[in-house]
């Protein structure tokens, strides 16, 4: 099962209990369980791979040894041929086949080695980012958890036992009546302060047109004309 | 920097900011297995905001309604309205957990304080948004 699912798993199971416990505590252990686990296998895996590479490097210094004494025979036999000595050079020959076929055999050997430590660097890889990931999940799933806990707490000061009251639509009519409260209050305090500069009266006496309140633009017109035709 | 000693830091800078509309964040710190950060709006205190850390993020998380709150007959009805809107909600985005469905935002752990207390305000927002919007689902 893949991890996701698993905590999914986890999370949901609580669900169907009508209760406090949003995170199946016990799946969460098993979880923890199976990344110790994880890491452990892991840190086998890296294990595994130091022995591979130094059998393989081992190879390696075994295949060029093998190349070296190659090419050393060549020349032995080349020179034994210069000498004319037929029979040496047909043993060192032989020796050479002898050698060809150990090489053989080694570089085979060290293709295989190769593959097999490339696999298991991925291997290594993959499973470091599968713990990686296990690990934010599950950091996840005990964030909620908290938080869940963080949030039963603090409703149960807001509003006791009684349950009812705990609705979000119920909560968001009460927010919102607050706000409606809040910015009462603020024209209130604005209506006051307009009072306050006067502004009241003022109004008044606009209403009941003692004070025009604001120039006309007609008024302004004829006094324009009456300076022109003046 | 230890993950309390950040969370602290960041109640100390949330801890009376103050929203456009004049209310007033207050953030206390519950600790527990993973320490959590309490922040309220003023006005708004039914739902509080929960602030946590953890190695790949900080975690924003408000509670909405319960299963038990859906009308019933209406449950595909709301599930469907909330997954519509993720999208074209700013910064926050709906879900799960067990029968308590959440709303929530989150931030990489490198975000600066700045990052935190817009989340939590945009966050808040969200809240009464989504709530208004499927209330006609909801007891």
């Amino acid at each position: 099962m893949s991890i996701l699912k698993q905590l999914w798993t986890a999370v949901k199971g609580a669900s169907t209990e009508a209760g406090e416990a949003i995170v199946d505590s016990q799946a969460i252990r098993i979880l923890e369980q199976e990344m110790r686990d994880a890491k452990k296998h892991l840190n086998q895996a890296k294990e595994n791979l130091t022995s591979v590479m130094a059998e393989k490097m081992g190879i390696e210094r075994k295949v060029k040894t093998l190349r070296r004494e190659i090419e050393e025979h060549e020349g032995y036999a080349v020179s034994a041929l210069d000498n004319g000595n037929e029979g040496l050079a047909l043993e060192i020959a032989e020796k050479i086949a002898e050698l060809s076929n150990e090489l053989e055999v080694q570089e085979e050997l060290l293709a295989s080695y190769t593959g097999n430590v490339s696999n298991l660097k991925k291997t290594i890889k993959g499973t470091e980012r599968n713990i990686a990931s296990m690990d934010r999940e599950l950091s996840v799933v005990k964030t909620t958890e908290s938080v869940q806990k963080a949030s039963a707490a603090a409703a149960a000061k807001f509003s006791g036992t009684n349950s009812s009251l705990r609705s979000a639509t119920d909560s968001l009519s009460r927010i919102k009546a607050k706000q409606q409260k809040r910015s009462d209050q603020m024209s209130a305090a604005m209506e006051l302060q307009n009072e306050g500069e006067g502004g009241d009266l003022k109004a008044k006496m606009k209403a009941a047109g003692i004070v025009t309140g604001s120039a006309s633009s007609n008024d302004i017109l004829a006094k324009l004309r009456a300076k022109r035709g003046g | 920097m230890s993950k309390q000693q950040t969370l602290n830091e960041l109640a100390a800078a949330i801890n009376g900011t103050q929203t456009e509309e004049g209310s007033v964040f207050t953030a206390e710190l519950i600790s527990g297995e993973v320490d959590v950060l309490q922040v309220v709006v003023e006005d708004r205190e039914e739902f509080p905001i929960y602030v946590t850390l953890d190695d790949s993020q900080i975690l924003c998380v408000t509670h909405l309604w319960k299963e038990s709150e859906v009308k019933q007959g209406q449950r595909e009805s709301l599930l469907d309205a909330l997954l519509t809107m993720n999208v074209p909600m700013p910064l926050s985005s709906f879900s799960k957990v067990g029968d308590q469905y959440i709303i929530f935002g989150a931030l990489a752990s490198s975000s600066n304080i700045g990052d935190v207390s817009y989340e939590i305000e945009v966050l808040s927002d969200n809240t009464l948004e989504a709530i208004e919007a499927v209330a006609e689902f909801l007891n």
